[in-house]
Order: structure tokens, then sequence, then C-alpha cells
């Protein structure tokens, strides 16, 4: 991928509301880039590091959580005293989201990486399912499945404009556009960088890595604070979006589609999440169309089982070794140095 | 007292249940070294054959038990000869991928098939509890925990006393020698495979009277049959059982002194616990070496 | 000129596994700026003796002391940060990465941390960058590898997937290399220039202590040598005197005094 195409592509995202006028497809997009900011937060923990973290949606929820109860204020009984919080201006609820995203993150991650393989595939199920029934039980603080409603919308101080708030589609659009592309900035720079490294080099060989002096657990903490961050500032804008945030939010099977994101889009690739959540976000619009919802689900599960069967690294490096070989086809006598794409 | 004493046959009667679960996994996870994401679906598999069976076909109700566990087996045995034998060797997360869409493609086939609404098997078994002093329990939970105990004794004896248990045990201790003395590994697979899901469908059929059958009732017995494998140690026979019945004990006291919401919760919480202190289990037997 | 105190002393090392005894008390000291070989017939326990060292295995008993510290319970990764690297028996390199990459994984240490820095790319960060790129350049054609490295690692052949191990271990700046059998599957020319390349890293201010089987490279290439068999060191000393030794010569029969 040459320097150029995150420019190129960012640019034409920026350009679709000008020519794609329906709103609804306008709300497809939103959520379906919601969900690209979470894949490109879950690949760096399961394409770079390798690790098989299926309670994600976790740090989801606990971002949209954080963000809806710090924006809407409340109160709660904690071990004899009542704590209330009032309302907090939508940004700092934002923030306060991530970063209480990015604490879960080093919890979960600290006791996880006890143990490897299966068996932390597990916990990290546990971990998940014990969040969404916390956030189901504990009335007092999230209302349960009465749902926290009316999220104020996010207020975004723009240069010209003053304080807007969010409220139509087309800013909420840009919006997201713009912290996805933040986060595809932010984890192309650790991608690339020596921290980067020390994840791919544990995800390689990682008797190897400590040999040479690369402190294993330290990077998986590391690489799932950052990834627990990002997906809380996904679930921040979903929060603040749909403007309505219930238990549901932490079901498994939401895990499960950013995982089939990120692996059928390519994990390990910086582009890979962002063309499985398209695909996956954009996919059932279509199929919407021509199926029953049971219908659509089966052709998702045996998609999935395609996909994985004839390109089990995923899209993106498949794509990339068809434009290598066209370019080797092209001009034989080039000489095709490749980035470093870890 | 009486109320403690009725948690425990209760729990008793639940971790029945829970042990085939975990056993089933166990079994799977052990000697294939598969996250087996559809265990949750054989056993929701199970409960929708026996439905099928009695309320649509008119079978006997014991005859439809059998045919469901036998269903189970045989979805089983399909599923890896289909979906796990092509890629055997891939890396877990191909296998984990496949299980995975095996796993949303056989929910909505469900409920494309039954509809989203529950439904009910009706149980030959008196309505009135049997009374034993200070506690109670339905005819139907008697059936349930003793076909339960039925099956985990007939799996024991299958796996240490047949030729393909043996097999079996050998595949689980080191594949590649197994292979070399000539154990069809792939016959092993997939018997394996089979056998584990017929003890989750066995647990679905049992179920399904006591309950009512619903598309996603097999999540939440997923995610425990995966916190009783932890418990017990993978691979471990006696350990899922009776890592089965401790999660069955902590959920009813939790449920009954602590607290009901949390119930499901609480299977977790341990599950969390062990692993940060005792990673291979509660009863691990060999200390890792190296 | 060797120092006193021993760069690395192994003082009673017992490694158990279950009930099968893999090390006992096993003792022997490396002086800076030697070359070592620990030899003896396989299952001997030599790599076992390097897990342990290196901590990828805790000892039943004894320890091993590096400049004076006891390496006990410490994790690989910070024994390497105390500049005791080691390579491994089987071939074992990064192999989805390129050769370069290999080697500028391998200088790890050589950077420093910071999560802010990387994500805000700050100048200092990209300095850091450019000098390690070139300390993997420099490393590369130190080890002679310069003209493969945008292969892939796992592309190359053999000979040179263990050069390229060597030289990974060489990134993380050692103060003592241990190779685990590094000439294993060479023919007899890689061996020598291999032989070669020991005595380059010795001059470069590197102890090493290695594990070997081919004779030839034992002999040629160290100060010392150290026989182990069945767990327990049976001889210690200069290689001529080793070769003659009726101990080792016993310990051998079977395999032959001068290995294949």
């Amino acid at each position: 991928m040459s320097r150029y195409t995150p420019w190129l592509v960012l640019l034409f995202f920026v350009t679709v509301p000008l020519w794609m006028r329906d709103q609804y497809y306008l709300h497809i997009l939103i959520t379906s880039g919601i969900f690209i900011v979470a894949a490109i937060s879950l690949n760096l923990l399961l394409g770079y590091t390798g690790q098989l973290s299926l309670g994600h949606v976790a740090f989801f929820g606990i971002g949209a959580y954080t963000s809806a109860l710090g924006s809407i204020g409340f109160d709660v009984e904690l071990f004899g005293y009542i704590l209330v919080v009032e309302p907090k201006p939508v940004w700092l609820a934002f923030i306060t989201g991530i970063f209480v995203a990015g604490l879960a993150g080093w919890l979960i991650g600290k006791i996880s990486f006890k143990v490897r393989g299966a068996y932390f595939v597990i916990v990290t199920i546990s971990f998940a399912e014990v969040v969404r029934l916390v956030a189901l039980n504990w009335i007092d603080l999230t209302e349960g499945p009465m749902a926290l409603n009316n999220i104020p919308p996010i207020t975004l101080w723009l240069p010209g404009q003053g304080e807007t708030t969010v409220w139509r589609k087309l800013p909420n659009y840009y919006l997201v556009l713009a912290v996805a592309a933040i986060a595809f900035e932010l984890v192309r720079r650790i991608v690339q960088s020596r921290i980067g490294r020390a994840f791919v080099a544990l995800r390689g060989n990682e008797p190897l890595a400590m040999s040479v002096g690369i402190d294993v657990t330290r990077y998986l903490v590391i690489a799932t604070v950052v990834s627990a961050a990002i997906a809380g500032a996904a679930g921040g804008l979903y929060a603040h979006y749909v403007r309505i945030v219930d238990p549901d939010i932490f079901l498994f099977i939401y895990t499960v589609t950013m995982v089939i994101m990120v692996i059928v889009g390519g994990k390990g690739t910086l582009w890979g999440p962002v063309v499985g959540g398209v695909l996956f976000g954009i996919l059932p619009e279509f199929l919407r169309e021509v199926a029953a919802p049971e219908v659509q689900w089966i052709i998702y599960g045996v998609s999935m089982i395609v996909i994985v069967f004839f390109l089990p690294q995923g899209i993106v490096p498949a794509l990339s070794r068809v434009t290598h070989e066209l370019r080797v086809a092209a001009s034989p006598i080039a000489q095709d140095t490749k980035e470093g794409e870890g | 007292m009486e109320q403690f004493l009725q948690h425990v046959l209760n729990a008793l009667i639940l971790g029945g249940t829970y042990a085939l679960l975990g056993i089933g996994l166990t079994l799977i996870f052990g000697i294939m070294r598969v996250v087996n994401f559809t265990h949750g679906e054989l056993y929701t598999f199970g409960a929708y054959m026996l439905f099928m069976f009695v309320m649509s076909l008119g079978t006997n109700f014991f005859l439809g038990i059998v045919l469901a566990i036998a269903m189970g087996v045989l979805l089983g045995a399909l599923t890896e000869v289909v979906l796990l034998r092509p890629i055997r060797g891939a890396d877990i997360d191909t296998t984990m991928l496949v299980m995975i869409g095996a796993w949303i493609a056989m929910q909505s086939l469900e409920q494309l098939t039954w509809s989203g609404i529950a439904k009910s098997v009706n149980s030959p078994f008196p309505v009135e509890p049997l009374v034993m002093g200070p506690v109670s329990v339905s005819w139907a939970r008697v059936f349930v925990f003793a076909v339960a105990i039925l099956l985990i004794i007939g799996s024991h004896a299958l796996i240490h006393r047949t030729r393909l248990g043996k097999a079996m045990r050998a595949t689980f201790q080191d594949r590649e020698t197994a292979a070399l003395m000539g154990v069809k590994i792939n016959q092993i697979y997939t018997a394996t495979f089979a056998l584990g899901s017929g003890l989750a469908a066995a647990a679905g059929a049992l179920l399904a009277p006591v309950f009512v059958v619903y598309p996603t009732m097999g999540d939440m017995a997923a995610l425990k049959s995966f916190a009783i494998v932890i418990l017990g140690g993978l691979g471990n026979f006696w350990g899922a059982a009776l890592g089965g019945f401790i999660l069955a004990i902590v959920e009813e006291f939790g449920a009954g002194y602590i607290s009901s919401g949390y119930r499901d919760a609480m299977g977790f919480v341990l599950i969390i616990l062990v692993l940060i202190f005792k990673p291979t289990g509660l009863f691990a037997q060999k200390e890792r070496v190296g | 000129m060797s120092d006193p105190t021993p760069l690395l002393r192994i003082d009673g090392i017992s490694v158990h596994f279950g009930g099968l005894v893999a090390i006992s008390d096993m003792t022997f000291d490396v002086h800076e700026g030697e070359i070592v070989s620990l030899i003896g017939p396989n299952g001997a326990g030599k790599t076992t003796a390097f897990n342990s060292i290196t901590g990828y295995l805790q000892p039943a008993s004894g320890q091993s002391l590096y400049r004076g510290r006891n390496l006990n319970g410490l994790k690989p990764n910070q024994i390497a940060d105390l500049g005791v690297v080691r390579t491994f028996q089987k071939t074992s390199v990064f192999a989805g990465n390129t050769v370069f990459e290999n080697i500028l994984i391998g200088l790890h240490r050589r950077g420093t941390q910071s999560l802010v820095g990387t994500l805000l790319r700050l100048p200092q960060m990209r300095m850091e960058e450019r000098r390690l790129r070139e300390a993997a350049s420099e490393l590369l054609t130190f080890i002679g590898l310069d003209k493969r490295q945008d292969e892939l690692a796992s592309a190359l052949p053999y000979g040179e997937q263990r050069l390229l191990e060597v030289a990974v271990g060489m990134a993380a700046q050692p103060k003592l290399l241990l190779l685990d059998e590094p000439a294993s599957g060479m023919n007899p020319s890689e061996t020598l220039d291999f032989v070669n390349m020991v005595d380059r890293i010795r001059a470069r201010g590197v102890t090493i202590l290695l594990v070997e089987h081919d004779m030839r490279m034992v002999m040629g290439v160290s100060d010392r040598v150290v026989v182990l068999n069945q767990g327990e060191i049976i001889a210690e000393g200069p290689p001529a005197a080793i070769q003659r030794h009726p101990e080792v010569i016993r310990a051998y029969l079977g395999t032959g005094a001068s290995h294949a």
C-alpha cells in the first residue's frame, strides 16, 4: 500500500455525503464506522499480538456506559454512602469513557495474561459475561434492562461555529469518520514502531522474543490497554449517537461481529478491520432486502466458513498478493520492496 | 436447614447436567484442542430434537430421549467430518472462526425452523413432587438426575474400558505416538467430537421438559461449559464432572444466599479466581514441565 | 587475561523433571573473554542447562551467578536485560518477518519505551528509529547477510537461518552469549566460516558459552571444554586434554570420540 492510500481513502469517505443523500444509508455508514473503530482496536490485540481475546465487547460497553452515565449524571449507593455525580459536558464524559475502558483493559489484561491459549480465550469471554451481568443487575447504577435513555449527543467546539451539538446525521458521520481516522493513525504509529515490532515478535516466537529482552507480559498489557481505550471511544460514539444504552451491548454476538470483521478483513494488517467493517457493516443492509433475518445470519455463518476455507489470511492479504502478482506480471524487471507492515 | 438441604438437592440435580456438558466439552477440548463454539448449539439441538420427536411426531418420551441423543451424536460426527477435518492443522484462529460460523448457522437454522417462540415439551411424569422429609423434588428432575448419572458412568466406561476409549486416551496423551502406534486419528477425532456433542445434546434433551426450548438457550450453556472445563482442567474427565457439580453448588447457594440476579455470574467469577490462583484447574495432576 | 571473579558461575545446579534427574550438581565457571564449550552425548542435559541458566526453567537447587548476581527466579527477558542472551537449538527466527526486521526486533533493548512518544511521533522516536536501522544494517554486514535483508526469514537456506539467529542474538547486545548447537546441520565449509564468526564475535568483547556436537568446531574455537554426561560434569579443561580424557572417551563410546 502506498503512502497516499490512507489519504485517498479518507478523502473518499469525506466526500461520500456529498453524493449520497439518503439519510438511511448515512446511518448505516455511521454505525459501520463505529464498528470499524472497534474492529481497529480489536485488530491490535487479535491481529498484531495474536491473542484470541473474545471479550472485547466489554471495553466497548464500558466506554459506552461510562460516557453515557457521565453525561446524564447518576447517583448510586456505595458501601453505605450515596455518590452523586452531576451531568458533565459530553466531551468530558466521552474522554472519561476512554480512560475507564483503558483502565479496565489494564486490569483484565494483567489477570488474563497469566494464562495462554484456550484458557485465555475462556477467561476473556468470562470477563465480558461478568461485566454484562453486572450491567444487567446493578440497576441502581445502570438502570439494568430498562436502559439508559436520553443520552445527549456530543457537543463540540468547532472553529467558526462555536459550540455545536451534534444532533443531525451528517455531523455525526464526520465525527465518527474523524475518530476512525485518528484510531487508524494511532494504530499505524504503534505498529510501525519498536512497540509494534515487540508485538509481532511475541506473536511469532515468544521464547525468542524473551531471549532478546522483550517483556512479553508488559507488551501484552500495553496492547490491551490501547486496544481497550480505542474500543471505549467506539462505545462512547455509540452511546451519543444511538442515545440509548442497555446491557445487550455486552452480548457475545457483538464480539463475534468484531472478530469476524477483523479476521475476514485480514488480521494483523492495517486495512483489514476497515475492509471487514465496511463489508459486515453494509452487507446486512443489502441482505435485508432479500432475506429474512434468520436467513441472513445463516448466510453470514456460511460465508465465514467459506472465506476461512479459501482465504484464511483474510481479504486484504489476498488482495495484496493479487496486486503484487499483477505488478510483477506487468513489469517483470520491477523491484518490489514491501513496507514492513508487521 | 430445610432450605439448605433443598439447595443441596437442587444443586445435585443441576450439577448432573452441567457435568454432562462439561465432560463433553473437556473431551473435545482436551483431545482435539478445538475451541468448540458449537457445544451450546448441540445442547439446543438436543432439546429441539426431543421437542420434534415427542411433540410433533408423537414418539414415546423415553424413546424420544434416546433418539435426541442419537441425533446429537450424528450432528457432532457430521460437523467434525465436514468442517473440522478439512482444516486439521490450521491455526487456532481458523478453527475458531469455522466453529463460530457453524454456531451462527446452526442457531439461525433452529430459529428458522422452529421460530423464536419458546416451546415446551410434555413429560410423562406426575406433577406432584416427590417429597422426602424436608425436601421435595419433581419426578421429572429425578429422571434427569438419574439419566445424567447413567450417562456419566457410561461415558467413563467407554473411555476406560473400550478399545475406542483407550485410543482416545492415547491420543490425548501424545498424538504423534498414538498415530505411530496405529491409532486412526481421524476416526478418534470424529468419535470424540460425536461423543462430546452427544453428551451436550443429552443435557439439552433432559432439560427440555423441565424448562422451555428456545433458540438462544445454548449460549449460556456454552459459556458455562467453558467455565466447567477450566475448573476441572482441560481433558480431565472427573475434573469436569466435579466441576459441573461445583458450579451448580456455587450457583445454587450464591443465588439462594447472596443474590439471585448474579446467579449466572457466579460461575464466571469462580473461574476467573481459579485462573488467577491455579491456572491448571482445581484438580491438576501433573506439574507443567518447563 | 582472566578476571578473578568469573563472568558466569554455575553453582550446583540440579534440574528435575518429575522423577527424572536431568542435571545433577553442575558446577563450572566462565571467565570474561573466554570461549567455553559445553559438550556431551545426546540427552546429557546441555540444552536443559541453558534453559535453567537463562530463566526458561527453574532449577531444583543451585544457582547461576552472572557477575555475582543470582539469576534464579528472573524471567528470560530480565536476564537478557542483564546482558545474557541465548540462542535456541531448533532453528528459531521470526519466520513471518524479513531478515532486516528480524534484526530490528533483536535490537529491541537498544531502544527506549514510551508509548506516548510513539503515538505522538516525537522527534526522539524518529531519530531512534534511524539509529536502530543503521545498527541493523551494520550488524547484517558483520554477519554477512546484508544481501538477504529483504527476504523472509523462513525463505533462507538452513545455514543462513542459523547465522540469522546468531545475528539476532548479537543485536541484543550481550556480554555473554550462549549458543545452542549453532553449527548443527552445517557442512564443513559453513562450519569453518562459523568458527571465524565466533572469533570475530569474541573480538567484539562478547564472552561465549557454546553447546556443540561438532568436535572440529569445539576443538577449533574453545579455550576450555566442559563435558556433561547424564546430567553430571565428568571433565573440564583445555580441548587437547579433553580429547584424551578417558572418562570422556568412555562417555562417547558408541558415538565415536569425534563427531562425524
